[in-house]
Formats: C-alpha cells, structure tokens, sequence
C-alpha cells in the first residue's frame, strides 16, 4: 500500500462533507448527512450523541471499518473511499487500535494470546511478539494476568487487555466505541484514565464514542451528533 | 502471511478441544468402519478362495443322476457308475492328471471303548492325488490290498485325534462297521473347508473293500477327475459327457442322467458369493461414512456460524478475508487428515483383530483406505469452507455484532 505521509504534515483524520446511507429506493435511510470533521494528531475527541443520531457510523468510517457514500475521507492523507477491501485492511492493521463496548476478545483465550493476536496478522516474530505483548499487557496494569482467558477476567481487566490489543501495535489513532459502556463507574475511570495518559504520554490521537457526559469530560474536545449532522464541537480542555 | 496463518489456525484447534474433536470423531468412525468392513470382507473372500483350491481347483466331480438345478434334485433312476465307466474315462479322456473312482458310506468306527461316526470313503491312492491329500505318516494302500480288499485304511486327521490323541495309529486295529481294519496311513490336516464341513472327518478304504464288505454292490457313487495343468478343464468336461452319453446310451433329445461338475465353477460361484457380501458390507460402511460426513458438515456448519463474532474480530484488528479463509481452510485440513489417519489406524487395528477372530486372512486394500480418507477429508475441508468464505465475506462491523 502506499506509505502515509509524515506524521506531522496535516490533520490524521480529514471527513470533506462525508454522507452514509444505508438501503435503496424509498427504504433509504440517510444516516450521515454531510459531515467535516478535522482530528489532529495527539487529539483527544470525544463523540456524543443519542441513539441513531450517526456517531457509530460515523466511527465506523473513521476506522475504516465502513466507507462513506459520498464525501471524502483522508486517513493521513490517503483517500480511504478509493481503497479496497484489503488495503484498508492493513490501514487498519498497521495505523488503527480499536476497542469496543463488548471487549470483543477471544474466548478461551489467554490474555497474552489476545494481545499478540494483531501482532501475528503484522507478522512479528515469536520472541518480539510475546516481549511487545508483556509490555503492552503492564502498561495497562495486568502484569501478572497474562495466561488468564477473558472468562477468568473481570469486565475492567477484559477492557483493559483490550486496550492493551489496541496499543500494542503503536497505533496512530485508538477509536473507542463506548469501551466503558459495560462497566461500573469505578471500572470506568480506571479505563478513562488509562486513555487519558496514554494520550497525554505517548501523543496517542483518541477518538472515543461515548453518551456518558462524564466520561466526555475526559477529552479535549467534544463533538456532538445529531439526526446525522454534527450539532456542535467545543473545546473541553481535558482533565 | 501463510507462516502466521497456520500459527492461528493451530492456536483455534488447541484451544477449542471438544469442537475439534467432535469434528474428528465424525472422520475417525467413517473411515475406520469402511477399512475395517471391506478388509474383512476381502479376507473372507480370499479365505474361501484358498480353501477351495486346496480341494483340487482342476477337480470335476462325476455324478449319476441329473445335476443339482431346479427342483427335481437326483432322478431316482439314473444307473450307477461302474469301475468299467472309470476305465474308460482313463483310458479315452485325454489330459488327465487322475482318476478316483469314489464309493462313500456313513459308518460308525469303534476303537477300545470310543465310537465315532464317520464318514467311510472307497477309492484307489489316485483319491490322495485328485484331492491333494499328503500323508502325515503311515503309508498308502499296495496293490494286493486294493486288488484284495484288504481291511486296511487311511484316517483322516479328525479320526486320529477322536481315537489316537497322543499315540501311534500306525499299525492299530479299529472296527469299522465289522470289520476289523488297521491303520496304515494317516492324513495330513486340511482344516473346515469353504462349505463349512470338516474336511478331516473321513476314513479311507481301497475301493473293493467298501464295495464288497460295507456296500455290498459294484456300484461307484461317483469318479471324481484331475485335469493335468494347463488343460482346459472345460473342454475335460465337454469330454467326459460325451463319452459318457455313449457308454449310457443317451438318446439325442434326451437330458444326461449324469452332470460334471467343475469345480473352478463353484469356485467362481463362492468367491461371486463373498465378494457379493464384501460388497454389501462396504455399501453398509458406506452409509456410516456418508453419515460421519453429514456430522462433519454439521460441525462445521455450526461451529462457523459461531465463529462469526471471532471473524469480525479478527477483521476489524487487520486481518484480510484471505487471511481469515486461509485460517479456516488450515483448520478444515489439519482436522480432516488428523481424523483421517486416525481413522486409518483404527480401521487397520480393527481389520486385524477381526480378521483374527473370523481366522480370515487380512488383506488390505489401499484403494478403500484411499477412498475413505478422501472422501471425508474432502467432506471436512468443503464443509469448513464455504460457510467460513460467507463468514469472512461479511461486513466486518456486522459480524461484530453477530452474538
């Protein structure tokens, strides 16, 4: 694939008018709108919005999961919309961390194992892989966790070695969609926070989904959806 | 990418033990059934093909009376054979290894305090050579016996086991009916022939004897003839009939009250018989394995279906749909051959036990072994497949959400 342009040179994330829709004929729903929105790197945005108001498709483009039905969407640079399938596949693989509300790791498979698992798909050799994944695993506190399978986990610790997943590849952007959506409020600061200093410490760019406004409070800026169009984005500051 | 793609697709089998092995357990029984069921099958055929050309596969039996199709069964009417009828089938019929002119009777036979009943076979040494009958010991009749009627004889290997366990027969006296008869020769053991009968159960006596002091006749029951190798025992038999459509004066339209019967054409018959029940028997493993197969698929079918979160997993951190089939694929494979060669080991275990236990030989045919593995290795890979191609086809944020 073509390599991305340098890190510093423009925003990592750029939506031109970007529009979604789902369906055909009179079943069609318009779930984006239009929609700009410009992320810089080391940003820290928190989505909000309720239910249907188009933030989780607009995550769902912005990882790359999804791509937009007419607009543009430039990922450092690189016209996403132009890309196939497997291209923006290893966009994903070598650019992008995700966690989700659900965790979403393997079953029956141990924590370790969870987080080499990306590692395996860049083709990182056994000793690298399992010393980056070791790493990854402490830097979110579960040192000592590794051979335990997400059964054996509580709900924070499964969101933490997802986290771990996401980090453990040096990501250019972690998109969270709703990752404290499961957990208690404790639970969910310690995930908040974890986020907050990996943003602060390694310049990691963040781009949560979120309706908790408490949990918003821990971005630097908020931008808030509704019925498909961006209603507002302010400047939060941060914690 | 192919190194990292077995590495996951191994890691899956490892961890998800009990789905793997339900998937295996479907190959391992359809494949070992079919192996076990037709090398048994084959070795019964074998089995009944070697025990009959130990009886003499150049044999042709003569016989009065019509031969053994429909009904009717022997005429009541047809004359007997006699000594002058074996002479002539000697002396005119060309390419002859043997001929044994046969009188049978069932006789009791007492020696000290045991009696046994038996069967009592008259006949010249040519009845030995015919039959492939070897002397364990003793000696065959001399001339002045057979010319004599001598009340000497020959024992089958039953017989000796019956009276003489742990002794000599040679030399000793027993009755037969009530003549007191010694034991001059005894017979190598041929074991239960392909009919189910102990062929070891038979005593020999020269000809004359039975016909004059058990049957009391001239009469021959039947001439049993040894074509010598290389002759068409066909056109022996072509042969034999007309000769002895002469010696009866068998008018042209009427039917032979006698029959020849070949015995290559009742080995053709039983060994037709027990490939017919090898046959059957693989169609029987053949439905366990078209079975074990439907369970492959199932397994398969099911397991893919809740893998789907596990795809969209595995997308959205970065695998590519080719990655994800490879894995699939890998797993479909390594299961399916693991199975197999399990199935393989089993089934061959299995054939050798069974095949011990029916005393059949074992015979294995590579071709059923190849076919087997095949055919549910392919039913596993298919079926691991093309759902798994569905799956990793999906919209990777759909299969997020599959539960």
């Amino acid at each position: 694939m073509t390599h991305a342009s340098s890190e510093n040179s423009g925003p990592v994330i750029e939506l031109n008018s970007v529009t979604r829709r789902y369906g055909t004929g009179t079943a069609e729903v318009s779930a984006l709108q239009g929609i700009d929105v410009t992320i810089e790197h080391g940003d820290f945005v928190a989505v909000m919005g309720p239910s249907g108001s188009g933030k989780s498709t607009c995550m769902n483009i912005l990882g790359c999961l999804d791509t937009p039905s007419s607009g543009s969407y430039r990922f450092m640079g690189i016209d996403v919309g132009q890309l196939s399938r497997d291209q923006r596949a290893l966009l994903r693989r070598h650019y992008l961390g995700f966690v989700f509300q659900g965790f979403n790791l393997l079953n029956r498979t141990s924590a370790l194992e969870n987080v080499e698992l990306p590692l395996i798909y860049r083709g990182t050799h056994a000793k690298e892989r399992s010393q980056k994944a070791k790493k990854a695993l402490a830097s979110v506190g579960l040192t000592g966790w590794e051979t335990h399978t997400p059964a054996e986990l509580s709900g924070g610790q499964q969101q933490r070695v997802a986290i771990a997943r996401a980090i453990v590849t040096d990501p250019s952007v972690l998109f969270a969609d709703e990752p404290t959506g499961n957990l208690d409020s404790a639970r969910s600061r310690e995930i908040m926070e974890l986020l907050t200093s990996f943003n602060r410490d390694r310049g990691l760019t963040v781009v949560m989904v979120t309706h908790d406004a408490m949990m918003a409070s821990y971005a630097k800026r908020i931008i808030r959806f509704r019925d498909g169009f961006i209603e507002n984005e302010e400047s939060n500051g941060g914690r | 990418m192919f190194f990292e793609t077995i590495l996951i697709a191994m890691r899956e089998i490892r961890r998800n033990v009990m789905r793997s092995s339900l998937t295996i357990l479907g190959i391992v029984i359809g494949v070992a059934a079919v192996i076990t069921m037709v090398t048994v099958g084959d070795g019964a055929t074998k089995q009944v093909a070697n025990e009959i050309s130990s009886l003499g596969s150049n044999l042709l039996d003569v016989r009065p009376g019509q031969s053994f199709r429909g009904p009717g069964g022997t005429r009541s009417g047809a004359p007997m054979f006699k000594i002058a009828d074996a002479d002539a089938i000697e002396r005119e019929i060309f390419g002859l290894a043997g001929v044994a002119p046969i009188v049978g009777r069932t006789a009791q036979v007492i020696y000290g305090n045991d009696n046994y009943v038996t069967q009592i076979t008259g006949s010249t040494n040519n009845y030995l050579d015919v039959r492939n009958w070897v002397l364990s010991g003793g000696r065959i009749f001399n001339d002045v016996e057979l010319k004599a009627g001598a009340a000497v004889c020959i024992i089958g290997d039953t017989i000796r086991k019956q009276f003489f366990e742990g002794q000599d027969p040679i030399g000793r006296t027993i009755r037969v009916v009530k003549i007191s008869c010694q034991v001059i020769g005894v017979l190598k053991p041929k074991g239960q022939s392909g009919f189910g009968t102990d062929q070891d159960d038979f005593l020999l006596m020269p000809l004359r004897t039975v016909q004059r002091r058990i049957a009391g006749s001239t009469d021959i029951g039947s001439i049993s003839v040894s074509a010598m190798d290389g002759v068409s025992t066909d056109k022996v038999k072509t042969d034999i009939e007309r000769l002895m459509r002469e010696r009866r004066q068998t008018g042209k339209n009427e039917d032979d009250d006698f029959n020849v019967r070949d015995m290559q054409e009742i080995v053709k018959t039983l060994t037709g018989t027990t490939k017919l029940l090898t046959t059957l028997l693989g169609a029987v493993a053949a439905v366990s394995l078209l079975v074990g197969g439907i369970g492959i698929m199932n397994i398969m079918l099911v397991s893919v279906t809740e893998r789907t979160r596990e795809i969209g997993i595995r997308l959205a951190i970065g695998a590519m749909e080719k990655q994800v089939l490879m894995q699939f694929l890998i797993e479909a494979v390594v299961l399916s051959c693991f199975g197999g060669i399990i199935g393989i080991i089993l089934g061959i275990a299995a054939s050798v036990a069974g095949a011990g236990a029916l005393k059949v030989p074992f015979v294995l045919n590579i071709g059923i072994v190849a076919i087997s593995f095949v055919f549910s290795a392919g039913v596993g890979v298919v079926f691991g497949y093309f759902p798994a191609r569905k799956a990793a086809h999906l919209d990777p944020i759909e299969a997020l959400r599959h539960e």
